[in-house]
Formats: structure tokens, C-alpha cells, sequence
């Protein structure tokens, strides 16, 4: 369970504000989408769950505990992160990537073998194929799979993902999204997703924030939000998707 | 093969050592001081545009400069130590800006997933921004060490052994062959040395591939086999040699080769062990014999007088004897005595020329002077001696060109310039029939040759014994032709010093 307090973030000394008093509490297993526009503070809002940013004032807790009281490193070790740029190692091998978080908090070799092609298996590149190549051999979508596997390696119960699919085409895109939702139910996992995508959001999320100007206009699941927007924003960004929905039915139906 | 070219390879084994401890433990100096300092500069803004200025600046320097100038702030040390230091500076350059680039290059967004999966900073820059960096690094630690094998040529004139040592000595006795089998073992050793630091990281960069074909094993024990050689080529130069008894030292032309030799094969002949360091820069070698890591050469009492001495006065052949034997006293260097001949600076010119001008004298030249040019070495013409004999004189030369020694004799020879200043114990005089005019005035300074030795051998008997035959023993036309053999006629320091002996007068 991960809890925001009051959480305030400002990189000026508090002249303006990237993150206003914002307050969230993110259920066991439940999947958070955290939508807006570019600056709009969902991503610095992310990144101080795991203390890649600090919060300037106010709370964040993970599990019940604070995460200022924490070693940062211990506290990224044991949250999954999928990051925008993919961000593979590309002087590693495939396998040596998934390895990374075993590896930074010591399991032993036979450990984090078993548990790279467990986890290589899952994202559907089998180790014995897959393992010894080069991060640069892959495609797009193979090599993000590999950061879906990565964030997963040391079994967090959280997984922060930043823009994790924005980079891929369209097919491998709804591909992954799919699979990702699947993993993500089987193992009951806690996610943070950033996404600018509302389509996106809709289709993955148990529940959606809308951040605009560092505040949370309004969260709810995505039905909520489709039918009871409380603002004009929120009513603007689920417009396009409900209109897409609805040319498509319509031609269907004149099929 | 030639005589001349089996004496040069017999040279190579002592040379090679000398290069490669030299070159080696330089480069490896400075990757040890530059990495570091290339990561913490790309870690601080602050650090970074000094540090990169610091070491850009001592890139700019003359490289014979920095050599001096680490001589000097050494107390006049010299040998292997000067030379490393010099080298190990030089080398920083490329391999701190190597190093800044390579971290700098690293993708932010590989960075930021090293941060994000809980990497410390230490391990993200172990792990993942110098290992990504590393080909960079090692591409300019490849540039320092072209650069080092061929700077380390120049530690020969601070008396450190290199294949410079054939280089200096082949130029100033015209001896090509040394010249030629210098350059081409300078090359090969960077062409050699680079070419192992990139196979050892092409070895580095296939780590990683799991299946090990056979070729590659081969190829791997092969370049470490031969890295192996090579440090142990260079660390054998580490291991204390029994020092010789006297050292003996030399500036870098013919004469200086001749004579170095003969005070070398007196002290042999006479039971001693004796180490040469030729080639040596003039205030160089006089400071080395002053703290004693020098212990015999030949000076010219108007080298001391003008150099050492700062004087700008003409007392007279004897009056600078006797000024220069008091103050080398006083400076703790034992004048064992003269050897007779005298190599001194004249104004010279073609016989013909002076002829058709109706020259003997420099008085003659007076009312002619602004309407001739002058060719003169590296020094003349910066000299006191040349500013008092233009003002004693009252003239000066339409042009003022100077050149390296042999090239001012060829010039006078073809022509190009009328008037040179001329050395008078140099063969090139007779052999290109040149006239050397007389000094009325007494401009020039004498430059009697003596013997001078270090306190410390100077206090040893037989050794003094052994040198004091040399006393008187050289008359002027004996070094002239001496000279003469090796720069007009292309023998061998071996060949000009048997003959040297030959017509020796031997007290």
C-alpha cells in the first residue's frame, strides 16, 4: 500500500509549486494511473514514491513506512521501476539486465538464474534464446519486455512505470499493455503508472488520477471518470477516447 | 651489413630498455593520475574547466621546455626521473579529456535506470558509466602513448637513455644510419604498443561472448604472453645495475662524442668501470657535474665564462682561464686541466670570397658588412660575444640567419650567406677551404677545452692520475681533423677517436 500525505514538491524554495498538496492512498494490488500533460507534476509525483525526487514537505509512505526514513538505495532495490527511455544496460547481456536488482541486493548464482529465466519466461523471451544477446540485438518491444522483466526480477509488491509503452508502435504497444495487465493481476502487484495516454490509462487502470498545474483534479475509477467528470479538463480528456469508442461501434454496427 | 650499421645495433638492446621503462612507466603514471582525475572533473563544473586548462596549457609547452623546466625544479637532477616526470605530464592530456567525454557520453537515460534500480553512485560509476566509457579512455590512453614513445626520444639531452640517444648523435655527426635506425625503432615501438593496447581491448570487449572459439583462446594467450615480455623487458631496467665507477658525459656534437669516448677508454684502460651519458644539454651536463651525477667532461673555459658566469667582459685568453678555473673552485668542480687545443667561435668565410672582397680581417669587413649576410648556430647570434664584437666593431649584417650547424656550413659553402660563425677546431673549415678572419679587437672569447670532474672523483688519486695524461696531450690541427673524419668524410666516433690517439702527445 503506498500512502501520499499532504505531499507538497517545489524546486524554487516554494515560489511555485511542481506538486500542491496532494494526498493519495494506493490500495494492495491495485493499479494507479497518473495522467496529465507534460509538466503537469505526474511524474515528479512518481519519482518521489521511490525518492528519486524529495518531497518538500508532507508524507510518503510504502508499506507503512516513510520512505525518508529509508536508505534510497535499499528503498529503489525493493520497488520494480520501468522506466520511459527503456534504459537497458547495453554493455550487458540480455540476462545480465534482468539480473541487475538480484544481483545489487546479493542473491546467490543459482538464485538469480532460476529467477531470470522465470522471469525471461514470463515476458515470452525464453533464457536459452534470449540471455547471451546484446540489449542492441532486440527490437523495441523485446527490449522493454526486458524492462518489464528487469522491474520484476527481485519480486517487488510495487512497480512505478514511466511511460513504459510510450516509445513502442501501436501493435507491439496493446500487445504488451495486455500481457502487463495480466502479469500484473496473476501477481496482485501495486503499480503507479504515468501515462499521457488516456486510452491507455482506461484500459489498464484499476483507478485514474488527472493532475493538471501539480493538482489532482479529480480520481476515480474509469467509469467515474467517463461519466462523471468533475471538471471541464477531465471532461476534455475522456472525450477523445469516448468518441473514438463510439466511431468505431457505430461502424461496426453498419457492417 | 655495414660496420657502421652492426655498431648501431649493438646500441639497440640498452636503447629499447631504456625507451620502453621510460615510455612504460610514463603512460602508466599517467593513467593512474588522469582517470581519477577525469572522473572527479566530470563529477564538478568546478573542477572540470581548471583542470582541463591546467593540463592544456602543459600541453602547449615546448616539450624540451617542460623537460628543463622539471631539471631545474629538481636541483639540476638528471637521468630517468626528470624525463619520467616531463612524459608523464605530456600524456595527462588526452587521457583526462578522454576521460571527461567518455563519462559525459554516457545516455542520461541508462544513468537514470542505474539510479532507479537502486545502484549507489559509486557503483553506477563502477558499473556503469566508466565500463561504457572505456573504449574512449582507452582511444586516448592510445594517443598519450603515440605520443610519449615519440617525445621520449628528447629525455636523451637530460642525460635519460632512449633511442633518442641514436637520433642526437646521428644528427650532430651526420651518421644517417643512426638517425634512420632510431626513427624506425621509435616508430615500431608506438606502432607495437598501440596496436597491443587495442587488441588487449578488443579481448576486453569479446569477454562477454560466451562461446570461446578456439582462434580467440590463441589470440588471447598471444597478446598476454607478449604484455607479459614487454612489462618484464621494462621492469628488468628496475633492477639495480652495479653503478659504474665515473660517469662520463658529453654535449651533443662531434667533438664532444670524440672526447666523451677518449676520457671513457683512459678510465676502462685503466681498471675503471664507466658509464656515458652523451647528448647532454650544456647547462644540463654543468649543473650534473656540480651535484656530482656527472663525474668528468670537457668544457670550454668560454662556455663558463660567458654562460655560467654571466660575464659580458673580454679579460683574455688567460685572464679567462684563470677568472673561469677560480670560479669552478668555488662551485665545487675540480679543473683537471687543458687539453690543448682550443675550439672557439670565428667569423668565417669562403676562401674565394674573401678573396674577391679583400677580406683577412673583421676590420676588413666594416664598410662592407651592411651589404652581406650572415649564417651563425642556434646561439651566436643571442650571445654577449656577438653584441660586443657588432659594438666594438661598430657594424652589422644585412641578414641574420641562423641554422642548425651542419646546415650553416652548407650554406656558406653553396653561397647563401657570406659570412658564418664558424667553429675552429671544426673539419668543415679545411674542408670547405673557408678563412677565418682575424679579431683585432679581441671580440671573441677564448674557449680553451678543459677537463672537469666532479669533487667527489676529483678526490680520488688515480683517477686524477689516469687524466692528467690527457693535460696538453691535443693540439688544435689533431681535434680538427679528428672532427673532420667523422663530418666531412662520415666515419665513425670510433674510427675519429683511433686517430685521435694516434696523434696524441701524450705528457
Amino acid at each position: 500500500m503506498i500512502e501520499l500525505k499532504n505531499v507538497q514538491k517545489s524546486y524554487d524554495g516554494g515560489a511555485t509549486l511542481a506538486v500542491a498538496d496532494t494526498s493519495l492512498t494506493i490500495e494492495r494490488g491495485e493499479f494507479l494511473g497518473l495522467i496529465g500533460a507534460s509538466g503537469c507534476g505526474k511524474t515528479t509525483t512518481l519519482k518521489m514514491i521511490n525518492r528519486l525526487e524529495e518531497p518538500s514537505s508532507g508524507e510518503i509512505l510504502v508499506n507503512g513506512r516513510n520512505v525518508i526514513d529509508q536508505n534510497p538505495e535499499q528503498l529503489r532495490r525493493n520497488i520494480g521501476y520501468v522506466f520511459q527511455g527503456i534504459g537497458l544496460f547495453p554493455h550487458r547481456t540480455v540476462a545480465e539486465n534482468v539480473a541487475a536488482v538480484p544481483q545489487l541486493l546479493q542473491w546467490s548464482a543459482g538464485d538469480i538464474r532460476a529467477r531470470c529465466e522465470e522471469c525471461m519466461e514470463m515476458v515470452g523471451l525464453p533464457f536459452d534464446e534470449y540471455g547471451d544477446r546484446s540489449p542492441s540485438q532486440l527490437s523495441g518491444g523485446q527490449q522493454q519486455r526486458i524492462g518489464v522483466a528487469r522491474a520484476l526480477a527481485a519480486r517487488p509488491e510495487v512497480v512505478l512505470m514511466d511511460e513504459p509503452f510510450g516509445a513502442l508502435d501501436p501493435i507491439t504497444r496493446s500487445e504488451l499493455q495486455e500481457e502487463f495487465k495480466s502479469i500484473q493481476q496473476n501477481m496482485a502487484l501495486t503499480v503507479v503508472m504515468v501515462t499521457h495516454d488516456m486510452t491507455e490509462a482506461l484500459l489498464l487502470a484499476d483507478r485514474i488520477a488527472v493532475m493538471r498545474e501539480g493538482v489532482v483534479l479529480q480520481i476515480g475509477t474509469p467509469k467515474e471518470l467517463l461519466n462523471n467528470p468533475s471538471h471541464d479538463y477531465v471532461r476534455d480528456i475522456v472525450a477523445m477516447p469516448r468518441r473514438r469508442a463510439q466511431r468505431l461501434e457505430e461502424l461496426m454496427r453498419n457492417e | 651489413m655495414s660496420d657502421n650499421l652492426r655498431e648501431q645495433l649493438l646500441l639497440l638492446p640498452a636503447y629499447f630498455q631504456g625507451h620502453l621503462m621510460l615510455t612504460l612507466a610514463a603512460i602508466s603514471m599517467g593513467v593512474l593520475i588522469s582517470v581519477p582525475l577525469g572522473v572527479w572533473a566530470e563529477q564538478s563544473a568546478r573542477v572540470k574547466r581548471p583542470l582541463l586548462a591546467v593540463v592544456s596549457i602543459i600541453q602547449t609547452f615546448p616539450s624540451l621546455a617542460i623537460l628543463a623546466l622539471v631539471v631545474a625544479l629538481l636541483g639540476g637532477r638528471i637521468g630517468f626521473l626528470p624525463a619520467f616526470i616531463a612524459l608523464t605530464l605530456y600524456s595527462m592530456l588526452p587521457i583526462v579529456r578522454n576521460t571527461v567525454t567518455g563519462l559525459e557520453s554516457v545516455s542520461a537515460s541508462v544513468i537514470d535506470a542505474a539510479k532507479g534500480i537502486g545502484m549507489s553512485p559509486n557503483q553506477i560509476l563502477r558499473e556503469v558509466k566508466l565500463p561504457l566509457a572505456m573504449p574512449v579512455i582507452v582511444a586516448g590512453i592510445r594517443t598519450a602513448m603515440v605520443w610519449t614513445v615519440g617525445l621520449a626520444t628528447l629525455s636523451t639531452l637530460v642525460g635519460a637513455t632512449s633511442f633518442g640517444n641514436y637520433i642526437f648523435t646521428g644528427l650532430q655527426t651526420r651518421n644517417l644510419v643512426a638517425v634512420t635506425v632510431g626513427s624506425l625503432a621509435s616508430a615500431s615501438l608506438a606502432v607495437s604498443l598501440d596496436g597491443l593496447v587495442a587488441s588487449m581491448q578488443w579481448l576486453l570487449e569479446k569477454r562477454s561472448e560466451a562461446a570461446d572459439s578456439a582462434t580467440l583462446k590463441r589470440i588471447r594467450l598471444s597478446v598476454y604472453g607478449i604484455t607479459a615480455i614487454i612489462v618484464c623487458l621494462a621492469l628488468y631496467g628496475l633492477i639495480p645495475k652495479p653503478r659504474a665507477d665515473f660517469v662520463v658525459a658529453g654535449k651533443p656534437f662531434t667533438e664532444q662524442y670524440i672526447m666523451a669516448g677518449l676520457l671513457a677508454q683512459e678510465l676502462e684502460e685503466a681498471g675503471f668501470s664507466v658509464e656515458q651519458r652523451l647528448g647532454m644539454g650544456s647547462a644540463v651536463v654543468y649543473e650534473a657535474i656540480r651535484n656530482g651525477t656527472v663525474d668528468v667532461y670537457v668544457e670550454y673555459t668560454g662556455t663558463v665564462w660567458a654562460n655560467f658566469m654571466s660575464r659580458e667582459s673580454n679579460p683574455g685568453r688567460q685572464g679567462i682561464r684563470s677568472g673561469v678555473v677560480g670560479f669552478l673552485e668555488e662551485q665545487n668542480v675540480t679543473t683537471v686541466g687543458f687539453t690543448g687545443f682550443q675550439n672557439r667561435y670565428a667569423l668565417a668565410m669562403r676562401r674565394d670570397r674573401a678573396l674577391e672582397l679583400g677580406v683577412t680581417s673583421i676590420e676588413d669587413l666594416i664598410p662592407i658588412a651592411a651589404e652581406l649576410s650572415a649564417g651563425s648556430d642556434l646561439e651566436f647570434f643571442g650571445r654577449t660575444e656577438w653584441f660586443r664584437l657588432r659594438d666594438l666593431y661598430n657594424m652589422d649584417f644585412a641578414d641574420k640567419l641562423t641554422f642548425d650547424v651542419s646546415l650553416m656550413y652548407t650554406a656558406v659553402a653553396e653561397r647563401q650567406v657570406d659570412v658564418i660563425s664558424a667553429y675552429t677546431t671544426d673539419g668543415r673549415v679545411a674542408a670547405y677551404d673557408l678563412l677565418l678572419l682575424d679579431d683585432p679587437r679581441n671580440a671573441l672569447l677564448a674557449y680553451d677545452a678543459m677537463i672537469l670532474a666532479s669533487a667527489n672523483a676529483a678526490a680520488q688519486p688515480k683517477f686524477m692520475q689516469v687524466l692528467d695524461t690527457l693535460v696538453d696531450s691535443i693540439p688544435d690541427e689533431a681535434m680538427r681533423q679528428a672532427n673532420r673524419l667523422v663530418d666531412v668524410n662520415g666515419e665513425s666516433i670510433t674510427v675519429a677517436l683511433e686517430y685521435l690517439r694516434g696523434e696524441m702527445t701524450k705528457n
